[in-house]
């Protein structure tokens, strides 16, 4: 059924509304009350000054074992709101009642010939990560259920994109009762059928628990707190894999508001005026992007949305097609009806088959509507959208190599200028954009640039998504005002370190970006400031390490990436690498020597001034941010012949504790024979003669012996 | 829209009457369907490797004949992206996750132990055609890091003991 006006996108819209109903009592516009309590305090003053740890010199301050205590400070200003928006606070608190009341008595408790009639709604997180732990059998057995007991028509079941909470997953939330269940597993469902869906009892021992408090949270996870979610304000909230969902959620609005009520330059500059940047990495003006690309000559242009997502350690690309797929399809028409494109190709690696499917469903579904392909809600604009696929190659995430990958070609960068938007994509002007930067074009042209400047910093306004990962508690998708410090990001939202681990470091930017440490940690978040600490925003990965990682090998980690997938072009690049790779390597094998980090420093130097892409030019951040706040590690490895994190296998020493109780098992197993101590008393491991082999270690009955 | 779905990650499609002009119809039939064809050459490439399993050399020049391009151009881009492979890859393809999260999860002592059990460095072939190793970076399920991927099937929060027995339920089947 092709929609023709704008009417019949409000008639649909309306007529949706049943699906997303029981939904909406409870979370509908949660970020619309969060707009209240963004902390005031994270705003333009603070960003100008970046805090002494950006200095070279001052490295040799490190504050010892800062912020794991610090778990306790869970936000609280929850409910702090904004003095200018005392209205909406007063429908937060209508909101709010509605929400906390039905707990015990309420609807869940209600009589059970009214419980038999409810009509409810299951959500299942159907994200990468909740897939890999089964969530799509607790779909499929969910549904079983359901139909065993005629309950199938009016429990909904909803298979939806990332939570975000990944770490606790799979995720099932139910409504209207507004209850969020963690780690379900597929035999969990008779009972969450049985005991909620019937009974009206929540399963108390599958909600969060609040490791502050020890309570048990039903709903407002402090995970949740500092967030604010923009870009991804439909992922875990609608199916992706139906458009009248986002539609009921006033999805491709947008877009007819912008065909019918606003020019092309219009919508330009309402975008500029948001200060909305690519959030792929560069942070170039989105507005300013589109507007060369208007006065660009020729016909025929192009839209190109870069998922390509090459970090090796993020999703967040991902997790916005596979959650929302339909706010990237929208935020490309406009950009093809701002630029006078007719044609979009989305830039895909092959690896993603979930994301491609939703992708290619919502496709589908769009261009069924009319709200994409010809003449859209019965406008004049035409703009289509195609798939092309990546075969793994992080090169082709630049923009030159991704449109020679389009064309079929080795996916080589090429000099610019020209640009893209001068001359892309056969040779006609393109537009590059990021798939978050794209997913936030929406609802800016839907609520006005105001709205989003109001968000954020001075220069970076708005939000940024992060994959939230490695040592941290909440492993996870989370989305953040710009202006953010980290240790609210880690420690907040994050939940800390691992295990109570002392924090080392957050690594932002992936193979292009560079390590962060604890001294940093306050650093209000921005493109700016990130780039002032010798690191960068990227695309939004976001690594924490903690004591137990060694940094040089995290930088070898990083410089390994970069020599596999240099596409050679460059000499500084292809050959730089792979000596900074070496160099590395030699200090990890415990044979480096003191001139070596003169050596990095300076190939770092002349790689990022003589390569021609991205790629090389920041391929030595990862060395140079390491070396930067933690040559103390470097010079041990090669001064005193020491890993301190026990993880470069050549420079680990192994030692007994005093956990030891003497029972000689590891002497005797020694091959070298170099542990010495009398039965029942401690034992000592001879450094000198020890050739690290770990048998002691994995003989002692006691763990006793520890690598460091 | 004759969309070519990129296949799961490693699994050679179902082919019904399994023969090589079979497979080769099947390539023809594909590219005949397409719009246009030079400019879509890594879309056929992910179909032939699809269809074939590995793009070897013959396969290569039927598509450089196809396409009227120089075999040197097909071949390029073959050698160029990380997901082509020439060389025929096992019936059960083992990837270990060397994303950076698993990476600082300990995907490497992951990766040691799975060579030891195949007895095969990443990159390579048992002998018996069974297994191949490879490596990706990440599949997107950081939270379950470390995180080992067989046929597709993500297994998370993988522990050096249990690789052997998770392999195990591949021997048999
Ligand atoms: C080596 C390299 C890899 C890149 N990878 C990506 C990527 O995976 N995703 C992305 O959106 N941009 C990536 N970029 C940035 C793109 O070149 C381009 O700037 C971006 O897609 C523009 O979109 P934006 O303005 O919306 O950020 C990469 C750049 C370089 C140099
Ligand atoms: S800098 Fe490296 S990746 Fe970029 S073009 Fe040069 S060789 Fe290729
Ligand atoms: S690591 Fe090996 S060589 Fe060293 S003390 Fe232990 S058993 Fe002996
Ligand atoms: S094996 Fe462990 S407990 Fe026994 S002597 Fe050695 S260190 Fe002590
Ligand atoms: S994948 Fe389910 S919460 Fe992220
Ligand atoms: S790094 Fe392994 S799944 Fe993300």
């Amino acid at each position: 059924m092709r929609l023709e006006t704008t009417d019949a996108l409000n008639r649909l819209r309306d007529e949706s509304q049943r699906l997303i109903e029981v939904r909406a009592q409870a979370r509908i516009e949660p970020w619309e009350q969060q707009m209240g309590s963004i902390p005031e305090d994270s705003g333009a003053e603070k960003a100008e000054s970046i805090p002494e740890c950006s200095g070279v010199e001052k490295t040799e301050s490190i504050p010892g074992g800062v912020g794991v205590e610090d778990t306790e400070s869970v936000p609280q200003n929850a409910g702090e709101k904004n003095k200018e928006e005392v209205e909406d606070q007063d429908k937060d608190k209508d909101k709010d009642k509605d929400r906390e009341e039905p707990a015990p008595e309420g609807a869940g408790g209600a009589a059970p010939e009214e419980r038999a009639k409810r009509e409810m709604t299951v959500l299942v997180c159907g994200g990468t990560g909740c897939q890999a732990s089964d969530s799509e059998e607790i779909i499929a057995r969910m549904r079983k259920e359901l139909a065993a007991r005629q309950m199938q028509d009016r429990v909904r079941v909803v298979k939806t994109g990332c939570f975000g909470f990944c770490e606790k997953g799979p995720i099932m939330e139910i409504h209207p009762d507004d209850v969020f269940y963690i780690e379900v597993s597929p035999d969990d469902v008779p009972a969450i059928v049985e005991e909620h869906l019937i009974q009206g009892r929540y399963l108390e021992r599958l909600l969060y628990v609040n490791p502050v408090n020890g309570e048990r949270l039903e709903r407002n996870l402090p995970f949740y707190h500092r967030q604010l979610r923009i870009a991804l304000r439909h992922c875990g909230l609608i199916a992706p894999e139906d458009v009248k969902e986002y539609i009921a959620l006033g999805g491709y609005q947008a877009l007819a508001k912008a065909l019918f009520q606003m020019k092309p330059s219009e919508v330009i500059a309402e975008i500029r005026a948001s200060g909305l940047r690519g959030r792929g990495g560069g942070g170039f003006s989105t507005g300013l992007k589109w507007e060369l690309m208007s006065r660009a000559e020729g016909g025929q242009r192009y839209i190109i949305c870069n998922a390509d997502e090459g970090d090796p350690g993020a999703f967040m690309d991902r997790s916005i097609l596979e959650g929302d797929p339909n706010s990237v399809l929208e935020g490309m028409a406009l950009a093809g009806y701002a630029v006078g494109a007719t044609h979009g190709f989305i830039y895909i690696r092959a690896e993603y088959p979930l994301a491609v499917h939703r992708l290619q469903t919502a496709i589908r579904q769009a261009t069924g509507y009319g709200l994409l392909g010809e003449r859209i809600l019965g406008s004049d604009f035409c703009f289509g959208i195609e798939i092309k696929y990546g075969a793994g190659a992080f090169v082709c995430g630049e923009e030159t190599a991704l449109i020679h990958s389009i064309e079929g070609g080795r996916g080589e960068p090429s000099v610019k200028p020209p640009y893209p938007a001068q001359e892309g994509l056969w040779g006609k002007p393109t537009c590059v954009n990021n798939v978050e930067t794209l997913a936030n074009v929406p609802i800016i042209i839907e609520r006005g640039a105001d709205w989003y400047a109001e968000i954020g910093t001075e220069k970076s306004k708005g939000t940024k998504v992060f994959a939230l990962a490695g040592k941290v508690n909440n492993v996870g998708l989370v989305e953040v005002p710009m202006g953010t410090t980290l240790r609210e990001i880690i420690f907040d939202i994050g939940g800390g370190v691992k295990k109570g681990k002392r924090f080392k470091a957050a690594q932002t930017g992936g193979p292009s970006g560079g390590c962060i440490p604890a001294q940093c940690l306050d650093t209000p978040i921005d493109y700016e400031s990130l780039l002032g600490i010798g690191s960068m925003m990227g695309s939004g990965g976001l690594i924490v390490l903690d004591e137990d990682d060694c940094m040089v090998n995290v930088a070898k980690f990083y410089l390994e990436f970069t020599v596999d997938e240099s596409c050679g072009r460059c000499t500084a690049c292809r050959v730089g690498t792979k000596r900074l790779h070496e160099i590395l390597s030699r200090i990890t094998e415990g044979k480096g020597e003191l001139e070596d980090l003169d050596r990095l420093t300076e190939l770092g130097g002349i790689i990022k001034d003589a390569s021609l892409c991205g790629l090389g030019q920041s391929a030595p951040n990862p060395v140079l941010s390491t070396l930067k706040y933690f040559r103390d590690e470097y010079v041990a490895h090669i001064v005193e012949r020491h890993c301190p994190a026990g993880v470069c296998e050549a420079l680990a020493r192994y030692t007994i504790t005093e956990k030891c109780i003497g029972c000689t098992v590891c002497a005797k197993n020694c091959p070298v024979s170099c542990i010495a101590g009398s039965p029942k008393k401690q034992h000592v491991i001879d450094q000198e003669r020890c050739i690290r082999c770990g048998t002691c270690q994995a003989k002692c009955p006691v763990d006793a012996i520890v690598r460091k | 829209m004759s969309q070519s779905e990129p296949g799961q990650m490693t699994q050679q499609a179902e082919i019904p009457d399994g023969g090589v002009n079979r497979q080769f119809a099947l390539l023809d039939e594909f590219v005949a369907s397409l719009p246009y064809k030079k400019e879509n050459l890594i879309a056929i490439l992910h179909r032939a490797q699809e269809i074939f399993g590995s793009l070897p050399e013959e396969v290569q020049m039927h598509i450089a004949y196809l396409l009227d391009i120089p075999a040197a151009k097909v071949y390029g881009v073959v050698s160029f992206y990380s997901f082509f492979t020439m060389k025929a890859r096992g019936r059960h393809v083992v990837n270990v996750c060397t994303g950076t999260a698993c990476f600082v999860r300990g995907a490497a002592k992951i990766q040691l132990e799975v060579e030891k059990q195949l007895g095969i460095k990443t990159g390579e072939t048992t002998e018996d055609g069974l297994f191949t190793l490879e490596s990706l970076r990440c599949v997107g399920a950081c939270g379950l890091a470390p995180v080992l991927v067989i046929d597709g099937k993500v297994y998370g929060k993988v522990e050096v003991g249990q690789v052997k027995e998770i392999l195990g339920e591949y021997r048999e089947k």
